[in-house]
């Protein structure tokens, strides 16, 4: 029981950006060329709402269901794995239209060619954890 | 026979979604998976696939408790199930369409994509194991998943990690990570596409 509700996230998650038609490399295409509001408001008003839960979250000290105050881990602070490694990502973004969200969702709804791509994926992540120590970070 | 008022339900979910319910939406699951104590990203379970593949006695950078992201395994074996339902069960026959603007029409077709308004899939016929095996297929499939998964690592997040989770949290990371994956969605859609898609 504990466990399912990841389940229950993840296939909302799957349904509304199967339904938005994030997953849809054609509207990642339109995003790129600028040419509909469509995507931006997806990200823009995801992160101000985002924006107003994470500072209510802060300000009310909201636990946890495990218990304890909800902490965001801070990231780095320096820039260039950032740039370098978006970079990249940005690229395969584009190239695949597609990220690793709807990657699940689109394997889910019938791509199973995908499965493909998710081995891609993990062969660029591990090839990432051997050249780890000589990229800049 | 499902009563009415389910019929009514699935068919007003079976619309498509505009922004303004997406967006809310991502920010509620960021939000619960807060609430449960852990932080949305999806790419981190490449990592988690490679460690449990194996790669932990390899690299120490797949060494750590991989056990203890199973939840985010789930989300993504969730999100598996959300895309069958979606595609099965809330979407109407016939109308797995992304509505893309008429200026996008026009673009695709510079790109030989030769469909009219209102007609353009969802997703694109390289999406499909005989396109595998065409050069366009190898590259958006193998090169791009390889793109992804590397890129996302060597950036510490993906879309969800980086532009939901981090940007909402107003961590200056997440914006050079978000601004570096349109540098190089841009550097793809205008240098390279004429030279894959013509």
């Amino acid at each position: 029981m504990r466990m399912s509700r990841y389940i229950l996230v993840g296939i909302i998650f799957g349904i509304t950006l199967y339904k938005v038609e994030a997953v849809s490399w054609f509207r990642i295409f339109e995003m790129f060329h600028f040419q509909s509001f469509h995507m931006y408001g997806i990200i823009f008003s995801a992160i101000a709402c985002g924006i107003c839960v994470v500072q209510w979250i802060k300000r009310t000290h909201m636990k946890s269901t495990e218990g304890e105050e909800i902490h965001i881990n801070p990231k780095d602070t320096s820039w260039k794995r950032y740039i370098y490694g978006g970079f990249i990502f940005g690229l395969g973004w584009a190239l695949a239209g597609i990220c690793p969200g709807p990657m699940f969702i689109l394997l889910g709804s019938g791509y199973t060619v995908l499965v493909v791509f998710l081995l891609s994926a993990m062969t660029g992540t591990f090839l990432y954890g051997k050249l780890r120590k000589r990229l800049p970070h | 026979m499902a009563p009415e008022w389910l019929v009514q339900i699935i068919d007003f979910i079976s619309q498509p979604w505009p922004w303004w319910v997406g967006g809310p939406m991502i920010a509620f699951i960021m939000f619960i998976l807060l609430y449960f104590g852990k932080e949305f990203g999806i790419s981190a379970n490449f990592r988690t696939m490679c460690a449990a593949d194996g790669a932990d006695e390899m690299n120490e950078f797949f060494k750590f408790d991989w056990k203890s992201q199973g939840w985010n395994l789930l989300v993504a074996l969730g999100a598996v199930f959300g895309g069958y339902l979606a595609a099965h069960y809330f979407t109407a026959p016939g109308n797995n369409l992304a509505h893309v603007s008429a200026a996008t029409v026009e673009s695709l077709r510079q790109f030989g994509f030769n469909y009219e308004v209102g007609q353009v899939p969802l997703v694109p016929d390289f999406y499909s194991w005989e396109a595998l095996f065409t050069l366009k297929g190898l590259l958006v499939i193998v090169v791009g998943g390889f793109l992804v998964g590397f890129g996302a690592r060597y950036a510490g997040g993906c879309t969800s990690g980086h532009a939901i989770s981090g940007m909402s949290a107003l961590q200056l990371g997440s914006l050079y990570a978000v601004i570096g994956f349109f540098l190089g969605g841009l550097f793809m859609t205008y240098v390279l596409f004429p030279l894959i898609f013509r």
